[in-house]
């Protein structure tokens, strides 16, 4: 037990992190579910994140309250940007989300409510390792609820077929602002934890950089299910401190993994684990 | 004032050009947004700063450092694009594979050389005289990037309208299964599209350090994300578009600064992409139907 304590005294901030960036992860892989490349997770975090820190700091809110603020906040901005790119796929609507992004991070680098470019620093820490890993379980759970929905199926067609879902029926322009509102929702919660989780916030947390690294652990993951997008994020962010040895040349690994999940497993890792329970299934019917 | 605002605006729009151009015409090619051009940009920048420190005059290293892209480039399509080809994986899967070749390049950089800013200490930049003409001054740098990027720009197109090459270059963009029953060798045509693209924009990348006599591990950072700007004003793939966008992009910026606006221009170049994307996502010069993906 004390071989724990110690454990956690010495990782506690490592650990946190993983949890958010999981959940993190989680909010990028319900829109690709959907077949959306949609790359404004960021942005949404850092709306979350402000919304969330000014509300904690300037009118003295609670954790909790000031939490649910900041995800009905990303959640609605991400259900508004649903609206003007309904009719762009592929590579467009990834550029134009990434275009919002760097938009959102103009606005929080100018404002005077989020401190301009220094950021708010004064945060109270109190997004504890039970309050992330909580939210974490309620986000799986939701997401493992939905999976059994008939939205999940609406879904996949939509991401496999659109002309098919439009033929069955199925309003491919709601499933869109859905997928895409539900991700925002997701991130404004990771986002909210992220910002009580560190002492200070700046307009560059929510950059650019920040997105590519949640897309890299969701595709490094397998985007097929919830566990694919955890175990992906709590690798690679896992990994650099692992190897913290090779210094300044650590990322190296990250690209090198992403790289060879793409070339030899395009599925993810959990992929990987799934195709082997599958051959184990088959095996195991086949020798009953 | 204002002469001289075009023409500051001129000498960073000739380099964001250089930049968009190549950026733009691995899309035309090949559908695909390269998001490694970036990084390509900053080792290229860092390269020539090795080779000047290690005495080569800085003519020579600029063109050392431009070829040493285009094989990085050559490289990056083995090894983040062709398997894809190979089994098409369709245009995302490669934006991402990209952005792994990208992690790679950044982390090397700054295992060799470390997070300090790096200075080019040959060549006399900081002495260049200004030069004075009419209402106008600027320095012999300022002008010899301005010459150099331009010039580089005279060659490809020259290279793509009246060249072999260019041709099969062309005939890819325009249609890749045909243009392979015609007996175009496709992978020696995207090799060398690589190799021209990723030597543009290393190319870009020394003049930009030069510029403002400045290599650092994220210069890469705005542009990548202003080149995507300047490549869909010009319309994806359309190579004349990405020069016209990229000296437009040039003296808007510099007029921005200008005009005490220099804090809001990102916000307001970001907002005209994503506009010109909602409304009219072939751009200005692009005659591409909206792909679905």
């Amino acid at each position: 037990m004390n071989l724990l304590a110690d454990f956690y005294a010495k990782h506690s901030r490592l650990i946190d992190q993983i949890g958010i960036n999981a959940i993190l992860a989680l909010s990028l892989s319900v829109s690709l579910q959907a077949g959306q490349l949609a790359l404004a997770q960021a942005a949404f975090m850092g709306i979350a994140a402000y919304v969330s820190t000014i509300l904690a700091l300037n009118a003295h809110w609670p954790l909790l309250a000031t939490i649910v603020a900041a995800v009905l906040a990303s959640t609605a901005v991400a259900a508004i940007l649903a609206y003007p790119v309904r009719r762009l796929r592929g590579v467009f609507l990834a550029i134009a989300t990434i275009g919002f992004g760097e938009i959102v991070r103009v606005f929080a680098n100018n404002l005077s409510i989020t401190g301009g470019a220094e950021g708010i620093s004064g945060i109270p820490n109190d997004a504890t390792t039970p309050v992330i890993y909580g939210a974490l379980a309620l986000v799986a759970l939701v997401l493992f609820g939905l999976s059994r929905t008939k939205f999940a199926l609406a879904v996949a067609l939509v991401r496999e077929d659109e002309y098919a879902a439009r033929g069955v029926g199925v309003d491919v322009g709601a499933v869109r602002t859905a997928a895409l509102a539900l991700g925002g929702a997701i991130a404004g919660l990771g986002g909210a934890l992220y910002a009580h989780a560190s002492f200070f916030i700046t307009p560059t947390d929510f950059g650019f950089p920040r997105m590519e690294s949640i897309l890299v652990w969701c595709v490094v993951g397998g985007v097929t299910s919830p566990v694919g997008a955890v175990l992906g994020a709590a690798l690679l962010s896992v990994l650099p401190e692992a190897i913290r040895f090779l210094a300044d040349y650590r990322e190296v690994t990250n690209g090198i993994i992403l790289l060879a999940v793409i070339l030899f497993a395009p599925g993810g890792l959990a992929s990987l684990w799934q195709r082997r329970g599958a051959a184990a299934a088959a095996a195991a019917a086949r020798t009953a | 004032m204002i002469a001289q605002q075009l023409l500051n605006g001129l000498f960073l729009g000739a380099v964001y050009a250089l930049f968009a151009v190549g950026y733009t015409l691995v899309f035309g090619v090949l559908d695909i947004l390269n998001l490694a051009h970036a990084a390509i940009f900053t080792a290229a920048a860092f390269a020539a700063f090795s080779l000047s420190a290690a005495g080569m005059p800085l003519p020579a290293a600029f063109l050392l450092a431009a070829v040493m892209a285009g094989i990085i480039g050559i490289l990056l399509d083995r090894v983040a694009f062709a398997p894809l080809r190979a089994r098409n994986a369709g245009t995302l899967v490669p934006l991402i594979s990209s952005i792994g070749v990208a992690i790679i390049i950044g982390a090397v950089l700054r295992g060799i050389y470390g997070v300090d800013e790096r200075h080019f200490t040959t060549g006399g930049l900081d002495t260049a005289p200004a030069l004075h003409a009419g209402p106008v001054t600027f320095t012999t740098v300022e002008l010899t990037i301005f010459l150099s990027a331009i010039a580089l720009m005279v060659v490809l197109s020259w290279i793509l309208r009246s060249t072999a090459l260019g041709r099969r270059i062309r005939a890819v963009a325009e249609d890749r299964v045909a243009a392979a029953l015609l007996g175009v060798d496709l992978e020696r045509t995207i090799a060398a599209t690589f190799f021209i693209a990723s030597a543009l924009g290393g190319a870009a990348g020394v003049l930009t350090g030069l510029e403002y006599n400045s290599v650092t591990l994220d210069m890469g950072g705005p542009i990548e994300l202003k080149g995507l700007a300047v490549i869909i004003l010009g319309g994806m793939g359309s190579v004349t578009g990405a020069v016209v966008g990229g000296f437009i992009l040039g003296a808007v910026e510099t007029f921005a600064i200008a005009y005490g606006l220099s804090e809001w221009r990102d916000a307001i170049l970001f907002g005209v992409m994503f506009a010109l994307l909602v409304a009219r996502p072939t751009g200005l010069f692009g005659k591409r139907a909206l792909r679905a993906a």
